[in-house]
């Protein structure tokens, strides 16, 4: 009866299909769930960087398409003190306003940290300065700094602490620390929450165990809330520098990089000389010569901040 | 008559604007008087339909009057126009796409030098002008400058219209000062400036990166001086000794403004003005339209005068307008319909209404149309009647060039101004560093 059975029925597995077989292909599979990722990069990251990469070498205006010019953009920009203006601007504002936003932040970070009153909606608060389009902060601000109708002026008057108005954005000087003093504004909120998440991942019983070996508040923060908080550090820094390199919206919103030409960032610098200015080239160069700056500020912070031997305090690996 | 113009009808609020054929709103006779003149003979392509891109609206009845004209456009000769109004500051950008892709709008109206910059890529306009300009008296100096091609007289573009930037002043100040009016003389008009600021009611122009005051302030200075930015063969010929000449006076003259002008944006003198802050300024006919509207300001609006800005050493006001400038693109399928359809809007029966619509913002290419009755609307703006009449442009003396429209953008002459005023540069540097900065966009 077994034989029978088995001669007479042979379960036989149905031949897949075309497209079964294809689904099943593992370097095909491989290439379709890939494909729409790399689409998107190619066709939004990938290509503007290139094309952008590609006009810097040429001469193309907004009236018309341009032609190789090799490296003539970049001899003309290292010969025009606006572009190296520009440069230090760039990297003076990235310095002071990320020193600042760490200081303040970290600072801001610690407080939070404490058992306090109300402590979600506090946190809730800080964060809003970061949540506000940095277009309505950049508004606020010139309102705030406006030569005219500063409400830091009008108060100072009428506290009787001054005769004139406060001069934010006039002169070069002034200016630049405005700008900046506006940045680190926006910024604490990021680096603030970050370094909160950070600080509550750090174990208490090292704080317990420090105190009882009789470490002050100090001593606490330098051998363990800092160590422990580098790594977290170095990724929040290389996100702030690259934020902070490139901002554009504040500035151009406040200054539009004036007083003559002081506060121009290289971002602001690139749009004005291309779009208003027409020259698609030469604004395109100055975007490309930003790229060495973030790669090395980047890989500074890798590399240095993310350091084993920083991490853990020491000097021995 | 009907005296009972566009501004009751302004009051009668919207309800009023969808009444009747040109918008809803009653005109008043203006006496355009008219030339004999054979329009050209434009064979509209059958099934034609246009597309037009032109600046967004001052005024909501210029929309609407416009609107109104393409309509009945329409209804004439049975071809469609769509048309979209597009920001002040991506009108330039989509003009460039569309000369460069050779696809879009038939036609466009642009700012300034546009079609000089397309000229390759644009239908020649002369049978329209030429019919246009005899029939109308004439097209006005700036209109043929920004009309024709340079040292042609092939027209390329068709302008619409100009505004212009003359001094606003309070005539309580100036009249304090000892003055009917800012003088046209130099030292008379320094004069009026310093007593001004010791009467605590300084002047205030704008020296920061704002395209349109920022620009008119430097050009007034260095032009009033005798100084220009280009040669007529596009010579770059900024750094002169009437430019240093200039940059003199002007440390002299910004010691009286009011402080904080080199942080000034387009809109900070309108804010000053209205505040009080300042009480001699340069702007267009927005400013006193503004302050005449609001009750709380209007006795300010009742004290302000326009004047031209001081000739200096020329013998007329250097002031170059803002321009409307119409083109037909190479690449329409329809161009006779698209030249058709700007003969249409600038023969008096549309032009008129649309020039009272916009209440003096926008002034008259033609000669004719001086006798609009939207000068005689208010006294205090029939000087904006002029704007077209002067003979100085951006890039004044050089050809309208794609050039002389960037060096203007990135504010070359004001920010060689502000570097003066603001101690920064010495005079000499500052005519010397624009000198370099031209000619980065002049080169050829």
């Amino acid at each position: 009866m077994t034989d029978a059975s088995l001669s007479t029925w042979v379960h036989r597995r149905a031949e897949p299909s075309w497209l079964g077989r294809l689904f099943d292909s593992k370097p095909f599979l491989v290439v379709v769930c890939l494909l729409p990722a790399v689409g998107l990069l190619m066709t939004f990251l990938t290509y503007p960087l290139a094309l952008g990469i590609y006009l810097a070498f040429t001469d193309t205006t907004i009236g018309r398409p341009g032609i190789w010019v090799g490296i003539e953009n970049f001899t003309y920009l290292f010969s025009d003190p606006i572009f190296w203006g520009a440069v230090f601007f760039s990297v003076f504002y990235t310095a002071i306003a990320t020193i600042g936003k760490f200081g303040l932040g970290l600072w801001l970070a610690l407080l939070l940290n404490n058992h306090l009153p109300f402590k979600s909606f506090l946190r809730a608060i800080i964060l809003l300065p970061w949540i506000v389009p940095t277009v309505l902060t950049a508004i606020a601000f010139w309102w705030i700094y406006d030569p005219q109708f500063s409400i830091i002026s009008h108060l100072l008057i009428q506290l009787g602490l001054r005769e004139t108005n406060v001069d934010f954005i006039n002169t070069a000087w002034p200016a630049r620390w405005s700008l900046i003093a506006a940045n680190i504004w926006r910024g604490i909120p990021f680096v603030a929450i970050s370094l909160l998440a950070g600080l509550q991942t750090i174990s208490p019983s090292l704080y317990e165990a420090a105190m009882l070996d009789g470490a002050t508040a100090w001593q606490r923060f330098r051998y363990i809330t800092f160590p422990m908080l580098l790594p977290i550090l170095a990724i929040v820094m290389t996100f702030s520098i690259i934020f902070t390199f490139t901002d554009f919206q504040l500035v151009y919103a406040i200054t539009r990089g004036g007083p003559v030409n002081s506060t121009h960032l290289l971002a602001t610098l690139a749009f004005q000389r291309a779009i208003p200015g027409g020259l698609l080239g030469e604004g395109s160069a100055i975007a490309v010569s930003m790229i060495p700056f973030l790669v090395f500020a980047t890989l500074f912070s890798y590399f240095a901040l993310a350091r084993r031997k920083w991490q853990q305090g020491e000097t021995n690996d | 008559m009907a005296l009972i113009t566009r501004r009751t009808a302004l009051q009668l609020g919207a309800s009023a604007v969808a009444l009747g054929a040109s918008g809803g709103f009653a005109f008043a006779q203006s006496n355009i008087k008219t030339a004999d003149a054979t329009p050209p003979k434009l064979d509209i392509e059958k099934g034609a339909s246009l597309r037009m891109l032109r600046p967004v609206r001052f005024v909501q009845p210029d929309e609407e009057v416009f609107r109104a004209n393409c309509a009945r456009f329409t209804k004439e000769t049975g071809v469609e126009v769509k048309v979209d109004f597009v920001g002040w500051e991506d009108i330039t950008q989509q003009t460039a796409v569309t000369a460069n892709t050779g696809a879009g709008p038939d036609t466009i109206i642009g700012f300034n030098e546009a079609p000089h910059i397309y000229t390759d890529k644009l239908v020649d306009l002369s049978d329209v002008a030429e019919y246009i300009g005899k029939k109308y008296g004439g097209w006005l100096a700036l209109a043929q400058k920004y009309g024709k091609k340079h040292n042609t007289n092939n027209w390329i573009g068709l302008p619409f219209g100009a505004s212009g930037g003359p001094l606003v002043w309070r005539k309580s100040a100036v009249n304090a000062a000892g003055y009917d009016a800012p003088p046209d003389d130099l030292d008379k008009y320094l004069d009026l400036c310093r007593k001004l600021h010791a009467a605590g009611k300084p002047p205030g122009f704008a020296l920061g990166n704002a395209v349109g005051d920022g620009n008119g302030f430097a050009n007034w200075l260095i032009w009033s001086h005798g100084g220009y930015l280009v040669d007529p063969d596009n010579k770059v010929a900024i750094n002169s000794k009437e430019t240093v000449e200039a940059l003199k006076y002007l440390k002299e003259l910004y010691k009286t403004f009011v402080p904080g002008t080199i942080a000034w944006g387009d809109i900070s003198n309108n804010r000053a003005y209205a505040a009080q802050e300042v009480w001699l300024t340069a702007n267009g006919v927005s400013m006193y339209f503004a302050l005449k509207k609001d009750p709380k300001l209007a006795a300010i609006a009742e004290d302000t005068q326009h004047t031209l800005l001081p000739k200096g050493k020329l013998d007329a006001s250097p002031m170059a307008g803002l321009t409307l400038n119409a083109m037909v693109f190479k690449h329409s399928k329809y161009p006779n319909a698209a030249k058709a359809l700007l003969q249409f809007l600038l023969e008096k029966e549309q032009y008129d209404p649309w020039l009272q619509a916009n209440l003096g913002y926008w002034s008259q290419p033609l000669e004719n149309y001086s006798a609009s009755k939207v000068w005689e609307s208010d006294p205090k703006i029939s000087l904006f009647k002029n704007t077209m009449r002067n003979n100085f442009w951006i890039g004044y003396k050089g050809p309208i060039s794609q050039a002389s429209a960037a060096a203007n953008a990135d504010y070359i002459m004001v920010q060689m101004c502000a570097a003066v005023a603001s101690g920064q540069s010495t005079p000499e540097a500052a005519a010397a560093e624009a000198e370099r900065r031209a000619k980065r966009f002049f080169r050829s």
